[in-house]
């Protein structure tokens, strides 16, 4: 085990890039540890890759993540690629693999910057080969080039008009688009339009995106009130239920998108304390205003903490960087202060419209909490939504109890994919608050590693 | 149906996917090179034996498990192609006795 | 005219084998089970029903243990009927691995003194590598044999916590999932208050692992129980390789992979650590080398209910007879025990003196 590094970054999206950058201005010893191959995170995925190639249809916002990756590049922190954090401990170790081998590191900060994941969305026939996520299509987009063409859009939020808005531009072909956004949400959401003027302008652009895909001549249904996946070993269509009628759209390829979520394993493995977030209906790490999190020395930004998208995400790794190199010694308190409050100020700025956004964009309860008992809620074990009623009618604390009684939770995933549906659907079935109801008790390793790895761990003699 | 978009010409390897070669353009991940390639079934789930392939693309979801080169129930979403490599199905659980891997040399002990 | 029979605290394994054998005996039983981020031993339960080595210093404990094992068969088909849960349950005979040959003569001996003490009721066999590598024949290279014992099992421990939850509300009992606040007695009627009610019966069996030890002084009773963690890892699913369970690698019917263990003095933290995780494996691959290439999933640290000599607490309150308590750290082997035996002796009022030995007074200093 080497000595102590000053701060461990974990993430190189746009909060791990920007933390690295501002850390690195100072005499710091830092780390930044990544799963890709290259910086940039989810959203601004590849984006080295096609620095001096035209890729218009991806738009001005992922352009401008060329500007932060090569300040992420100028920096001399140590940056490991292709390194899959397995643990990150209260008492500030960090364990990854690259390459088949383990390592512990430790460090006297700790910055998780671990990014969103898709909101799971739990319809029937979600796990049929041809569904995929919104991020999915992305992800082959921007990385690969590959587009899935004939596909059917199912779903709502800023992400789902946004991908096919580069669809259109790129002139991929489109089977049809089923916008699950619900006509009530707009009322709901329109007090909250007055809050969110400083954002006004991503707002129109996305009110523009979402006119040019009306328009666009792609089949396009709203007032869809529940869809399902049809196919037997793979899809073959979707359903969608407008008014009392099914009614059939034949296809190879769904891609579903309700939103994002805090991707919180390796925060809430650390123990840091979280809260859920009714408005968003997921869960956020519970952070102060300089991110640190409930465990000393371990601060938790961007969207892993709560959402709140990539400009936000940067703000808050600037933010915390400044807090960290304070606990360091390397700046005064007042220095951060001078230094963060522009930060500050953007950020609040940037986070103006985020009411407005979670309030129009929020999935509705039946596309959250499924009701059919053969809905699968837990794809690695496959467990349906029939069996964890049986079992927490029968008398179950929680998602604990029921994921050591049913297996729900316990596969690979370790609850990614079916957490926040089993404490929404455990709180309904007990009438409970969720807060009440709670998570997944997560622990490391967070992500798998081989025994071998783990027997090969080179650890000081006494711990 | 997945497809590439005009895109200048880059190098590719060659995979073996079930005894069938492939060209893989040499910067995909594994799961994007056999979606590409009209691959839809990966794996088969130990619990069921259901069908499963690739859904979200960004190590979440563990739905994209192949045997890579010997190692089984490997994420092929987070691994790169390289030339040469030998990928199967996943069927079921792991099966850590029958030494692909052997026959491949990517193998440690 | 109080609520219940038997009001039982605490719905882990211990509890709820003995609240399972009174609602079976016809006793109107309620159960109390606090929630769902509890320490819950129960759910860090290795899943051994374990004959070996048990109570080698103990004769009583020795036979206490062999009588539950014997009760096993009947117990896990009774639950399995009740509940129509697969408990997993298995007697294959299991094994312990020796690495050198020190360990395997200390062993040989120990465990043949334990015959001696049983008079015959104990069996078990010494296998020398060629007849262990028949049994297990991905064993390693390094482990050089293995006592085996006949009458040792395994369940899946969930699974069982389970099926004995369903199988208790089958026959009547009333699960209450509240945390137990407070508890006194009055002319013979106890009364338990939980976070939202307050319930009134004949008797009360404290069984809430840790959390009796606070309880107890409030029934007169005296349980000197601390928390020992044990930390386990577990593989993904692998195909089938190891038809017995032994002590410290266990695959599951499922196909995952446990692999124990560890015994940590850390108060009251379950969580998990780097340097044990790393002793489990190294321990773990030098058994089955081809475990190397196995991937760990997860890995979690449960409290034991500990004693200071290792062995069970059982008294029934002096001051308040019908007040009982039951720790131990062994509650999935001696699940049969408490459900058939133990149960049968609070509906008795009497704990047998085959149990005396198992009362806090031998902790006090004369």
């Amino acid at each position: 085990m080497s000595e102590p590094y000053d701060l461990i970054i974990i993430g190189a999206g746009p909060a791990g890039m920007a933390a690295a950058d501002i850390s690195s201005r100072h005499d710091c010893r830092v780390l930044i540890l990544d799963e890709q191959s290259s910086p940039g995170g989810q959203l601004f995925r590849s984006i080295e890759a096609f620095e001096n190639r035209q890729r218009p249809e991806l738009g001005d916002t992922y352009r401008d993540g060329l500007r932060l990756t090569k300040a992420f590049r100028n920096t001399d922190v140590e940056y490991i690629s292709q390194a899959t954090v397995w643990l990150v401990s209260s008492e500030l170790e960090v364990g990854f693999s690259k390459n088949g081998q383990a390592r512990i590191v430790t460090a006297k900060q700790i910055i998780i910057a671990t990014g969103a994941q898709e909101r799971p969305f739990p319809v029937s026939g979600w796990t049929l080969p041809g569904v995929m996520t919104i991020g999915a299509a992305q992800v082959l987009l921007k990385e690969s080039e590959i587009a899935i063409e004939d596909a059917v859009f199912a779903g709502t939020g800023p992400l789902f008009y946004l991908a096919l808005h580069q669809y259109l531009a790129a002139g991929i072909s489109i089977k049809a688009i089923i916008d699950l956004t619900p006509a009530s949400n707009y009322l709901r959401a329109l007090p909250h339009i007055f809050k969110a003027i400083p954002g006004l302008p991503k707002i129109l652009e996305g009110w523009q995106w979402k006119r040019e895909i009306v328009k666009s001549g792609v089949p396009y249904f709203s007032g869809v009130t529940d869809i399902r996946i049809i196919g037997r070993d793979a899809v073959t269509g979707i359903e969608y239920l407008k008014g009392s009628e099914w009614q059939l759209l034949t296809c190879e390829n769904v891609l579903l998108h309700q939103g994002v979520v805090p991707n919180v394993n390796i925060s809430m493995a650390a123990g840091c304390a979280s809260s859920w977030n009714k408005r968003q209906a997921c869960w956020t790490i519970d952070v102060d205003e300089w991110f640190r999190s409930s465990i000393a020395d371990i601060a938790v930004v961007g969207d892993g903490a709560a959402i709140g998208g990539g400009a936000a995400a940067e703000l808050n790794g600037r933010i915390a960087a400044l807090a960290a190199l304070e606990q360091l010694d390397k700046i005064s308190p007042r220095e951060r202060d001078s230094q963060a409050k522009p930060y500050k100020a953007a950020l609040k700025s940037e986070l103006s419209n985020r009411p407005f956004l979670d309030t129009l964009f929020r999935p509705v309860d039946h596309f959250r909490i499924p009701q059919q008992p053969e809905t699968i809620v837990c794809r690695c074990e496959e467990i349906s939504v029939g069996q964890i009623r049986d079992v927490v009618e029968s008398g179950c604390a929680g998602p604990n109890q029921l994921k050591s009684y049913s297996r729900c939770g316990m596969g690979p995933c370790q609850g990614r994919l079916c957490g926040l549906t089993v404490s929404e659907l455990i709180a309904g079935i007990m009438d409970k608050p969720v807060s009440d109801v709670g998570y997944y008790r997560l622990r490391s390793p967070i992500k798998p590693l081989l025994l071998g790895e783990l027997a090969n761990l080179d650890l000081p003699s006494e711990s | 149906m997945f497809i590439k978009l005009s895109t200048p010409e880059v190098e590719t390897v060659s995979l073996n996917f079930e005894g069938k070669v492939i060209q893989a353009r040499q910067h995909l991940s594994v799961a994007a090179a056999l979606l590409e390639s009209g691959i839809s079934h990966f794996r088969d789930t130990p619990v069921s034996h259901s069908a499963r392939s690739p859904f979200c693309m960004m190590g979440v979801c563990f739905d994209c498990l192949l045997i890579i080169d010997g190692l089984p129930n490997q994420q092929s979403c987070m691994t790169q192609v390289r030339e040469g490599m030998v990928i199967q199905r996943q069927s079921g659980e792991a099966d850590l006795l029958n030494d692909h891997a052997g026959q491949n040399g990517a193998h440690h002990e | 005219m109080p609520d219940y029979d038997v009001i039982v605290v605490g719905g882990g394994m211990v509890g709820v084998s003995i609240a399972f054998g009174l609602a079976r005996q016809g006793q109107r039983t309620a159960l109390f089970d606090e929630g769902d981020i509890a320490f819950r031993a129960a759910r860090g339960n290795f899943g051994l029903v374990w004959v070996q080595g048990k109570g080698s210093q103990c004769p009583e404990y020795a036979s206490w243990t062999r009588r539950s094992a014997e009760l096993w068969k009947e117990f896990d088909q009774d639950i399995r009927a009740q509940s129509r849960i697969d408990t997993g349950y298995i007697a294959t005979g299991g094994l312990h691995f020796c690495l050198n040959e020190q360990d395997f003569e200390r062993r040989d001996q120990m465990l043949s003194r334990m015959v001696d003490d049983s008079h015959n009721q104990f069996q078990y066999q010494m296998l020398g590598r060629a007849a262990l590598i028949d049994r297990v024949p991905l064993i390693g290279s390094k482990v050089l044999g293995a006592s085996f014992c006949p009458q040792d099992g395994h369940v899946n421990p969930l699974g069982l916590l389970h099926a004995l939850h369903l199988g208790f509300q089958a026959q009547g009992g009333v699960l209450r999932i509240e945390k137990v606040q407070n508890l006194s007695c009055s002319d013979s009627v106890f009364k338990v208050t939980s976070s939202s009610s307050v319930l009134t019966a004949h008797k009360v069996v404290l069984a809430a692992g840790l959390a009796n030890k606070n309880l107890a002084p409030k029934l007169g009773l005296n349980i000197p129980v601390f928390p020992q963690r044990g930390q386990i890892l577990v593989t993904e699913k692998i195909k089938p390789f190891l038809n017995y369970p032994t002590s410290l690698v266990r695959q599951t019917k499922e196909g995952g992979v446990l692999l124990g263990d560890s015994h940590e003095d850390v108060g009251f933290n379950d969580g998990t650590s780097i340097q044990v995780m790393h002793d489990i494996a190294h321990h773990a691959r030098s058994m089955f080398p081809f475990l190397d290439r196995a991937r760990v999933v997860r890995a979690w640290g449960a409290l034991r209910i500990m004693s200071a000599d290792g062995l069970p607490i059982y008294d029934q309150s002096e001051q308040y007879p019908g007040a009982f308590s039951a720790s131990t750290h062994s509650g999935v082997t001696l699940a049969a025990a408490h459900s058939l035996d133990f149960s049968r002796f609070v509906v008795e009022g009497k704990l047998p003196s085959h149990l005396d030995k198992f009362s806090e007074k031998r902790f006090h200093v004369h």
